[in-house]
C-alpha cells in the first residue's frame, strides 16, 4: 500500500536521494523534506575542497536547483531542527507538527569536537563551517588539524593551497592505513610532506587550550603545538538525539534491517545516521559515504512504495573518495580486511597507482590514487571474482 | 535511450564504469566517453543506474520517444 504523505527528516544527500526516488517511482502523495540548515540542500564533499579554497561558491554547490522542488511537488522545511519523534508523528522545533504515514529520518551525523567550540576551535560539518574556516585562513595562519582522516587531508592541502601553515596531528601511526593498508597510506601522507604540512603522528591530541590569543594543542607525547586555529576532524557522531524516547533501537546510529526499516513500523532510515544490517557481515554498520546514502535511498524509496528493490551488481561495495593536493584516492570495497596486495597500475613512488586487495583468494578491494577507471572498473567483480585477477587486457 | 555526458559536470570519478563498464569509459582527459550511445536492455539498466551513481549528475539520458 502506498503512503499518502512522507515525511523525510534531513535534507542532505540521502534526503534529497530518497525524495527524488519517491517522485521517479511515480509517488503522488504529498512529500516533505525537513532540514535544520537554513540552506537549501547542498553537496557536501566540496566543502573541505573547492568551496574552502574559494574556487566554489555557496550557490553553486547546490544538490538541486529551487525549481527541481517546485517542480516535484515536494515541500522544503529550512531551518528548523526536528525534535522527537512519536510514532510517526515529527514534532519541530517551531512547535508545528507533522503527521505524515511514512517517515524516513535522514539526520546525519555531526563531527566531533575536542571542547566547547569557539571562533578559533572549530570542526568542519556544515557550509557555515567552511565559510568560517575559509574566512579565518589567510597566508601564514597557523592552522593545527587533529586527526589525519578524510576531513583532515582535504582541509591540509586545502589551507596549504591558501598559504596557511598546517600541522596535522594524526593519532595513528599512519593515517588511513587502517583503511587501506601501511604501504598505500605511506604512499598518501607524502604530499603532506612535499607540501610543507608538519605530520606529527602516533600522537592524540589530549587538550586544547586558549592562551594569550593562542591555541595551545596538548599532545599525549607531552609536546605542545601553538596556533592560530585548531580543526578537529576525528571523525562523527549519529544525529538521534531527537530520537529519544520513540522506542527505536539506537546504538551506533539509527539500527534497521537490511532494507532500512526500523523497530517502528513506517519509519525508516537512511545515510549517516543510520545503521543498516549487513547480512554479509553479521552485524550493523553505518556507513558515511556519499554512494552508501544514495544506494539506501533508492532501497527505501522502493520499499515505501511496497515494491522490491532491484539487485545492482557491485551495489552495498562500500566507495569513498578523497581529493588532496590536486589528486584524487578512491578505494572501492574493503581493502582493510586483505591478506594480501597487488599493484595493477603505476607504482606506489609514483603520483598515479592502482592496488587491488584480496583475502582467501578473493578480490575484496581496489584503491588507488589518479588511477579512477583501473580502480572503479573492478567493483563488479569485489566480492565474487578469485584473487589475483587474471589479465584481462587493458587494464 | 540516447546518453550523452555533460562534460562541465563530469569530474572523472568514473562511478559510471563501476556499474556500466560496457556503457561507458574514461577518456585519456578523465572526462566519461560513451561507449554505446543507444543502449538496450541490460545495458540500458546499467546506464541507468550509472546516472544515479554519477556524483556530479553528468550523466544524461534521453529518452527517443521524444
Amino acid at each position: 500500500m502506498s503512503p499518502r504523505e512522507v515525511v523525510i527528516v534531513g535534507a542532505s544527500v540521502a534526503g534529497v536521494a530518497v525524495a527524488d526516488e519517491l517522485r521517479r517511482l511515480g509517488f503522488e502523495g504529498r512529500l516533505v523534506l525537513v532540514g535544520d540548515e537554513p540552506h537549501p540542500p547542498y553537496d557536501r564533499p566540496p566543502l573541505s575542497k573547492d568551496l574552502l579554497t574559494g574556487r566554489t561558491e555557496p550557490d553553486r554547490i547546490r544538490l538541486r536547483e529551487p525549481a527541481h522542488y517546485t517542480d516535484r511537488g515536494i515541500t522544503l522545511m529550512l531551518g528548523v531542527p526536528a525534535v522527537r519523534l512519536d510514532g510517526r508523528r515529527v514534532e519541530l522545533a517551531d512547535g508545528r507538527v507533522l503527521t505524515p504515514d511514512a517517515v524516513v529520518i535522514a539526520t546525519g551525523a555531526r563531527a566531533r569536537s575536542l571542547g566547547e567550540p569557539r571562533p578559533t576551535l572549530v570542526t568542519l560539518r556544515g557550509l557555515d563551517d567552511a565559510l568560517h574556516l575559509r574566512r579565518r585562513l589567510a597566508d601564514g595562519t597557523r592552522l593545527v588539524i587533529a586527526g589525519g582522516g578524510f576531513i583532515g587531508a582535504e582541509a591540509a592541502a586545502s589551507a596549504r593551497a591558501l598559504g596557511a601553515d598546517v600541522t596535522l596531528i594524526e593519532a595513528a601511526p599512519l593515517p588511513f592505513a587502517h583503511l587501506l593498508g601501511d604501504e598505500m597510506a605511506a604512499a598518501l601522507v607524502r604530499p603532506h610532506r612535499e607540501a610543507g604540512v608538519r605530520v606529527l603522528t602516533g600522537t592524540p591530541v589530549q587538550r586544547v587550550d586558549r592562551a594569550g590569543g593562542t591555541e595551545n594543542v596538548l599532545l599525549a607525547d607531552g609536546q605542545v603545538v601553538h596556533g592560530d586555529l585548531v580543526l578537529a576532524g576525528l571523525g562523527s557522531i549519529p544525529n538521534t538525539g531527537w530520537l529519544d524516547g520513540s522506542g527505536l533501537d539506537i546504538g551506533n546510529g539509527v539500527r534497521c534491517d537490511a532494507t532500512g526499516a526500523t523497530a517502528l513500523p513506517g519509519v525508516c532510515a537512511v545515510g549517516d545516521v543510520a545503521a543498516w544490517y549487513e547480512p554479509g557481515l553479521g552485524r550493523h554498520v553505518r556507513h558515511e559515504h556519499w554512494t552508501s546514502a544514495t544506494e539506501q535511498a533508492r532501497t527505501v524509496a522502493a520499499r515505501l512504495l511496497g515494491r522490491s528493490p532491484k539487485a545492482v551488481p557491485g551495489a552495498g561495495v562500500p566507495y569513498f573518495w578523497s581529493d588532496q593536493y590536486g589528486a584524487r584516492i578512491q578505494s572501492l570495497g574493503n581493502p582493510e580486511l586483505a591478506d594480501e596486495t597487488h599493484v595493477v597500475h603505476g607504482s606506489l613512488d609514483e603520483g598515479s597507482f592502482a592496488v587491488l586487495y584480496g583475502r582467501e583468494g578473493r578480490l575484496i578491494g581496489a584503491a588507488g590514487r589518479d588511477a579512477a577507471a583501473h580502480v572503479m572498473r573492478h567493483r563488479r567483480a569485489i566480492t565474487a571474482a578469485p584473487f589475483p585477477l587474471q589479465p584481462t587486457g587493458g587494464t | 535511450m540516447r546518453v550523452t555526458i555533460d562534460e562541465d559536470k563530469c569530474c572523472g570519478y568514473a562511478a559510471c564504469l563501476s556499474v556500466a563498464e560496457k556503457v561507458f569509459d574514461l577518456a585519456a582527459d578523465n572526462i566519461a566517453a560513451v561507449l554505446v550511445e543507444h543502449p538496450q536492455g541490460e545495458l540500458a539498466d546499467q546506464a541507468r543506474e550509472a546516472a544515479a551513481a554519477c556524483p556530479t549528475s553528468a550523466i544524461i539520458l534521453l529518452d527517443d520517444t521524444e
